[in-house]
């Protein structure tokens, strides 16, 4: 999947400014940038819930006009959320199998397959190495923010997801939680799927990434490879956040002050 | 696990233990009595049962007591004053009821003003419509019509002076329960109420699952104007009356969730059988019908007080629901 060339302009405001991108099967792809940098909104690109006012998505070599986020999602583009997307007063297998119920029976008496809803909920959930959910029956509010992350993804993955767009999995977690979800990242990796990882947190992309997009006022203004930046410089490279404050102070580099 | 029906089969037995220490006596534990909270119960509850799954798939809907009103007007107007077969009435009220679920579902989900005050707002155009139409034509809004044939059969018999109301009752609870527990749109009208946003994101129709529970809801009234009509050969405008907030209370004493995505038929169930123990007893006891109501707001307020707690065990420490 590619986007070539993609503006995006909100009543003479560009919230996304001429960015190309490729991601590729089997690999994290990491887009970073502070708050306002744009990300947002080339999600919203990405994923079909708005069209570029200029520039090209393509899928497998074709472009595409993707008209909602349903014709993405049946050409395998898949969101997750943060904290939107699981219900919690419904059960792990409920929650899996949402909008796409396994049915049995014919006519009248065609009705849910919660037997296989929970087998495959929980199957997927163990394969993504989430050991402690065993039983399907379960409700999701008993989930921790991190195995409830893992219930999205794991749903988008086995319906068929090949390219898996994630809006800050990790911004509401601890650093358990978060390790688990990139944990599972890797696994997803593994699937062959293509990953993209929106977040800005910079230790997280580091710690999973295989390439690096930074975002700044709707502009790419970096991108390398897995060990081609240190830490601190991808940081800087963002320019913002707190860890940016700090830095400044501490080494002096006053022009990366937020202001 | 806590279930969520556990909160109304506690109240009902509740009622049911108060009433038959104090009413015992007094005729409440008779086969009349017994007859008496059960029939009240099952109207109650036709018209709750629809209400509760609204509710669970996150809306509400007020205009049920005034469709059972204006049911109640159109089958006598039609049978009663214009002597017609008691179906044309019937025929009529369902078409009219059902156009009165679907509006209540376009406007909702269109406007995405909140149900209660669309549905508020339907209550009191039907109620006027119905009284208006009424009086224009017959000069009455209260006109006498005795069920004939058929129509006496099916929604005006009665056993020992058990109506036929509680096998329709008992036939929707089943229903009810089926779709919920056993379907697809089951999971659907959870989801749609336990947050709108997740459910539209995973693919399901929620416009569409809401404007079909709207219909529903209306039909359950419907069901109730022309049992209840027929029945009493009479139709009056004020019949539903007392529905407005019964059938949301029983649904709320049921186990369902004010702000939807939980709850179930079978509590919904012992929610009616609650409000039905509870009018009936009053009455038995000789004490004023209104306290009634007392009783049901005491059971509503401790289920609502339940129900939280359930829900937190169930659900463990936060069940805060984005919407």
């Amino acid at each position: 999947m590619e986007l070539r060339s993609v503006s995006k302009h909100y009543a003479g405001v560009t919230a996304v400014d001429n960015v190309s991108l490729k991601l590729f099967a089997g690999e994290i792809m990491c887009l970073l940038g502070e708050n306002g940098a744009g990300k947002s909104t080339l999600i919203k690109v990405l994923t079909g819930v708005e069209p570029p006012t200029a520039g090209q998505v393509v899928v497998g070599g074709q472009p595409v006009h993707f008209g909602s986020a349903r014709d993405a999602r049946r050409l395998g583009i898949s969101t997750v959320y943060q904290e939107v997307g699981t219900l919690p007063l419904m059960s792990v297998g409920r929650n899996f199998v949402l909008g796409q119920e396994p049915k049995k029976g014919r006519w009248l008496a065609r009705r849910l397959d919660l037997v296989e809803a929970n087998r495959v909920a929980v199957h997927e959930m163990q394969e993504l190495g989430i050991r402690r959910v065993v039983d399907g029956n379960q409700m999701v509010g008993t989930l921790s923010g991190g195995e409830r992350q893992a219930l999205a993804i794991a749903r988008a993955v086995h319906f068929g997801a090949r390219v898996l767009v994630l809006d800050e999995p990790t911004a509401a977690l601890g650093v358990r939680e978060s390790g688990l979800v990139l944990q599972l990242l890797m696994r997803v990796r593994q699937k062959n799927v293509a990953v993209l990882l929106i977040t800005h947190n910079a230790y997280h992309a580091v710690a999973v990434g295989d390439r690096f997009v930074v975002m700044r006022r709707g502009q790419v203004i970096a991108e390398f490879s897995k060990g081609t930046e240190t830490l601190p410089a991808v940081i800087r490279l963002m320019a913002g956040g707190d860890e940016l404050s700090e830095l400044a102070g501490l080494t002096g580099e006053g022009q990366w002050q937020v202001s | 696990m806590a279930r969520s029906e556990t909160g109304g089969l506690v109240s009902a037995v509740a009622v049911f233990v108060f009433f038959a220490i104090t009413a015992g006596g007094k005729g409440f534990l008779s086969q009349t009595g017994t007859s008496d909270w059960i029939n009240t119960s099952s109207q109650l509850g036709i018209v709750a049962l629809p209400v509760g799954l609204l509710m669970i798939a996150g809306e509400f809907d007020l205009s049920v007591g005034a469709v059972v009103g204006a049911t109640s007007i159109i089958v006598a107007m039609c049978h009663g004053y214009y002597s017609l077969s008691p179906w044309v009435g019937i025929t009529i009220a369902i078409v009219v009821g059902a156009g009165i679920g679907l509006l209540n579902g376009v406007i909702t989900v269109s406007t995405r003003l909140p149900s209660f005050v669309v549905t508020l707002a339907m209550m009191l155009m039907v109620d006027g419509a119905s009284i208006g139409v009424a009086n224009a034509l017959t000069g009455a809004s209260s006109i006498s019509a005795i069920p004939t044939g058929s129509s006496r059969v099916i929604f005006a018999s009665s056993w020992d002076s058990f109506d036929v109301s509680i096998i329709w009752w008992a036939a929707l609870a089943v229903l009810g329960t089926y779709l919920l527990e056993k379907t697809q749109f089951g999971n659907w009208v959870s989801a749609t109420g336990g947050s709108a946003r997740a459910a539209r994101l995973a693919g399901v129709p929620t416009s569409r699952v809401k404007i079909v529970l709207f219909v529903a809801s209306s039909l359950g009234a419907v069901l109730v104007g022309i049992i209840e009509t027929l029945s009493f050969s009479n139709g009056n405008v004020t019949l539903g009356a007392d529905y407005v907030f019964t059938a949301i209370a029983a649904a709320v004493i049921g186990g369902v969730l004010l702000s939807g995505g939980y709850g179930s038929m079978l509590g919904t169930v012992f929610g009616s059988f609650t409000y039905g123990i509870a009018s009936m007893g009053v009455f038995f006891l000789g004490w004023d019908a209104d306290l009634t109501d007392l009783f049901v707001g005491l059971f509503l307020l401790l289920a609502v007080l339940a129900n939280n707690l359930l829900r937190r065990m169930a659900v463990g420490r936060d069940a805060g629901v984005p919407s």
